[in-house]
């Protein structure tokens, strides 16, 4: 009870704090971000005393609507989402601090950073269905603010239209899941809910709305459509809590439902969240690879690691349906850590992206270049972002990427034979994503910050303030520790897993040393990452060593071997576009349609050769442009109904009065 | 009591003949005629059910049928046509045989939804409700298929007189609704009497088609 006190009174404070920004200003701007960072740090003790100490903090309120009133409850899978997104807030209020108070902040964004935190913790925390679309509606609400905060840009204005629409069907979405959780009855209180169980038609449903809801809130396609809009054109800090740790409240919502509220699971529930969780593990990248706008591929990246996280619940799904739990459990475990992961390298590299745009101005990967001399500490940071996001040990990336491919491992031990046969396939196409990935950040690591300036902006970057560097180095660090550490982590998630999906990781404790975690047994899958670690650095240190030996003693600096045609031109650098065509002829061709076309000018002719690619974003036109276009179609039609005669007015209603009739005198 | 039902089915069925009589009138004068008939009809319907089912309040209801529908109402649209000059044949936009076809597949209607629908009733008050449903859905057909103003008027009145039959009818209906009703009605008539004018002033005709011209709408 007492953890329900300090979280209401944290966020009563966060509360009290926006409100007072948003009305007095002043000097109550620079304040939100030290008060975001304390009750993330309150918040997030809570959450952590919850988790460890094994309680449950349960409250009624008698506010709200009058029969339901406001039900709260912190469990162990709240409090673990719960110190995913404090992780993410305290790490965007540190960057936060460091905005330049007379440039950068504006009573468009403070306020609603502070509603925005409040109010993606009382997602976590509602325990009735009313509190949580509520808090789930003012979290959208929130964010599109904050999206269009930047009001002037018509990308921003088309960003936060298109985020405003699919957060609307997705709240629907939702209403509809929570509408048939709670039965004829009409319990709102998910208490009730938990008690009873849906029919098997009416629970696939329900679990087909709540894919949809989440989906739409995390991107997976093809709702996705709005995320990769809508989150790079917020401000940088804002990005990195929609992209680290909002799509993370989606996915606490998707568990809650599925594993909480639903009740026992049936086997082919497992397919939607696998099939499309491939799907968007796959394209996501695909998208990513091909973007050239820093932060929108790491909005596609994004996409991405959500569709990963869907493929993990849905296999825990399969598990569950067939009794094997402990399986079930790998593969939640790897959900699990793989949101808390994200939300550490998701908001380090978005930070990351927000102190080049700031110290830029530019977004373009082929605009940047050569900033690790200009801002070297950042650089170093975001390396070790992007190599945790490409999932290479022993970063914390690799971990829940291990336990999942342990999960998909053990899928072929399923009865059934559309997952024993899907597993493969699940595997191969995970294993193409990971490597998409590697590919993609190589290409984003290498344009921005490798090489030469691209442009005057670039070349006269500067680093960030010490704040930011704090919020990004702490990042970073988690990054490290939570590959070194991640049996620790996954022996913390035990009450989640016993919540979810009710068994512990089968290999629990069997490992050599408490460092080395263990999926099933110790025979067939250990990951000891302090081994790796240690194998990493020597063998580097020893390759360094070697490479030195054998090099002649003294560096020299001179230019750099360029065919005989010495170019100062920046140029002739490899680009960003020019590392993707290879996958874009592989891959984009079919996935995107792409075509280019050169147009080389005969010899004499002065002007440049062009090189010219069109692609076709399949998703959008089934999906957006034609459902759109559609509903345009209807509605002129329609629209022709609102300009007609009183009489064929009073000849519709009468046609309507008849057909009422009719059809009453041919039924009853 | 049969033979006193008989005598109200007879009149509610006489007030259906003159609904069928309003379509397919030609001239302005005769479907007011015709208006006067079908009210001066419900005044005696309503009188007949006062007086056998020993309703004294329903006088009155009859009284303001025939004061009101049957003499007052008529005489001002009478005064109306004639200050407007409209005795002309009135433009219709259904020929009549259709008109009158459409009419009869509504009454058969009417008569098929009342027989589902009301199957806890006495077999009398079911009859008497299809009729009054009959005329009320013919009131409405009148409006539809002319294109004249006043004779939209009289469709809607006609409609009214089928409710107050039903009203009657169905027992229980109070004078303060059925007051109200009435007045309603009239209020309604000087609102319809104030548009024709205005229509007239402006385009030398109460055909409502010159309103669609006007607004460049192609029929």
């Amino acid at each position: 009870m007492l953890d329900l006190y300090a979280s209401g009174a944290a966020l009563g404070a966060l509360v009290g704090v926006a409100l007072l920004a948003a009305t007095v200003r002043g000097s109550f701007l620079a304040l939100v971000y030290p008060a975001s960072a304390a009750a993330a740090v309150v918040l997030g003790i809570v959450d952590l005393h919850v988790l460890l100490g094994g309680g449950v903090a349960t409250a009624h309120l008698p506010i709200g609507l009058p029969t339901i009133g406001l039900h709260l409850r912190l469990d162990a899978l709240s409090a673990f989402f719960g110190l995913v997104v404090n992780g993410g807030v305290l790490a965007a209020s540190l960057y936060g601090m460091g905005l330049d108070r007379a440039k950068e902040m504006t009573p468009r964004v403070e306020p609603l950073f502070a509603l925005f935190v409040a109010a993606m913790n009382l997602v976590l925390l509602a325990d009735d269905a009313y509190a949580f679309l509520f808090s789930w509606e003012l979290m959208s609400l929130a964010s599109w603010a904050l999206v269009i905060a930047r009001h002037t840009d018509p990308e921003c204005r088309r960003a936060a239209h298109l985020y405003l629409v699919m957060a609307a069907i997705g709240t629907v979405a939702l209403l509809f899941a929570f509408g048939g959780l709670a039965g004829q009855a009409g319990g709102y209180a998910f208490s009730t809910m938990r008690n009873q169980a849906p029919q098997p038609l009416i629970a696939a449903l329900i679990l087909l709305a709540a894919l949809v809801g989440c989906g739409s809130k995390g991107g997976l396609i093809p709702l996705h459509a709005w995320l990769p809009l809508a989150h790079p054109a917020a401000p940088s800090h804002v990005s990195a809590l929609m992209s680290g740790v909002m799509t993370k409240v989606a996915i606490y919502c998707f568990i809650r439902i599925a594993f909480d509220l639903l009740g026992s699971p049936a086997w082919w529930w497992a397919l939607p969240p696998i099939v499309l969780g491939v799907l968007t593990a796959v394209l996501g990248l695909l998208y990513a690879v091909l973007d050239g706008d820093l932060k929108r591929v790491l909005a596609y990246s994004t996409i991405e690691n959500v569709g990963v996280i869907f493929v993990a619940l849905g296999l825990a799904l399969a598990f569950r349906a067939n009794g094997q739990d402990g399986a079930a459990a790998v593969a939640m475990a790897a959900a699990l850590l793989h949101c808390l992961n994200h939300s550490w390298f998701k908001s380090l590299l978005f930070l990351g992206a927000g102190v080049v745009l700031h110290a830029t101005g530019r977004r373009d990967l082929d605009g940047l270049g050569g900033l690790i001399h200009r801002m070297p500490r950042t650089a170093v940071f975001f390396l070790v972002g992007a190599l945790a996001i490409a999932a290479l040990p022993p970063l914390n990336g690799f971990v829940s990427e291990w336990l999942l491919f342990q999960a998909v491992m053990a899928a072929p031990e399923l009865p059934q034979a559309a997952l024993h046969f899907a597993s493969p396939a699940i595997g191969a196409m995970l294993a193409l994503a990971a490597a998409l990935a590697a590919a993609c950040f190589v290409r984003v690591y290498g344009t921005a910050f490798l090489g030469r300036p691209r442009s005057a902006e670039a070349a006269t970057a500067h680093e960030a303030p010490l704040i930011q560097q704090v919020a990004l180095g702490g990042l970073a660090v988690l990054c490290v520790l939570g590959g070194l550490l991640g049996s620790v982590l996954a022996w913390a998630l035990g009450p989640v897993l016993a919540q979810t999906v009710g068994s512990a990781l089968p290999g629990d404790g069997s490992g050599p040393t408490p460092l080395s975690l263990v999926a099933f047994d110790p025979e067939r899958s250990i990951y000891d990452a302090p081994v790796i670690a240690l194998f990493v650095l020597i063998a580097s240190l020893a390759t360094m060593l070697v490479v030195h030996r054998l090099s002649a003693r003294r560096t020299r600096r001179g230019p750099a071997w360029d065919c005989g045609f010495p170019d100062p031109s920046p140029l002739t650098q490899y680009t960003a576009s020019s590392f993707a065509q290879p996958l874009r002829r592989v891959y984009g061709t079919t996935a995107f349609a792409a075509r280019e076309t050169v147009d080389m000018p005969p010899p004499g002719d002065g002007r440049p050769a062009r090189l010219t690619v069109v692609s076709v974003d399949y998703a959008w036109q089934a999906f957006y442009a034609v459902p759109a276009r559609l509903l345009l179609r209807l509605s002129e039609r329609l629209n022709a109904l609102q300009f007609l005669s009183i009489r064929r007015y009073l000849g519709l209603m009468f046609a309507a009065l008849v057909i009422l009739l009719s059809i009453a005198a041919l039924t009853t | 009591m049969s033979g006193a039902h008989d005598i109200s089915h007879l009149l509610a069925g006489a007030m259906l003949v003159t609904s069928f009589a309003l379509l397919y009138q030609e001239r302005v004068a005769s479907v007011l005629n015709a208006f006067a008939a079908q009210s001066i009809t419900l005044a005696l319907a309503v009188a007949w059910t006062a007086w056998s089912d020993n309703r004294p309040d329903l006088f009155i209801t009859a009284l303001i049928a025939l004061s009101l529908k049957g003499i007052v109402i008529p005489l001002a649209l009478r005064r109306m046509v004639e200050r407007l000059g409209i005795h002309r044949q009135v433009e219709k936009v259904v020929g009549v045989g259709p008109a009158l076809l459409v009419g009869l597949a509504l009454t058969g209607l009417a008569q098929a939804l009342v027989a589902k629908v009301a199957t806890g009733t006495a077999s009398h008050a079911r009859e008497a409700l299809a009729l009054a449903l009959a005329i009320v859905l013919l009131g409405f057909l009148m409006m539809i298929v002319r294109r004249n103003a006043v004779t939209q008027v009289v469709g809607f009145m006609s409609m009214e007189n089928g409710l107050i039959l039903a009203a009657t009818g169905a027992r229980g209906m109070p004078l303060v609704v059925e007051v109200s009703v009435a007045f309603s009605v009239l209020i309604a008539l000087f609102v319809f009497a104030v548009f024709v004018f205005r229509i007239r002033e402006r385009f030398d005709t109460v055909d409502i088609e010159a309103l669609d011209r006007m607004r460049g709408d192609r029929r």
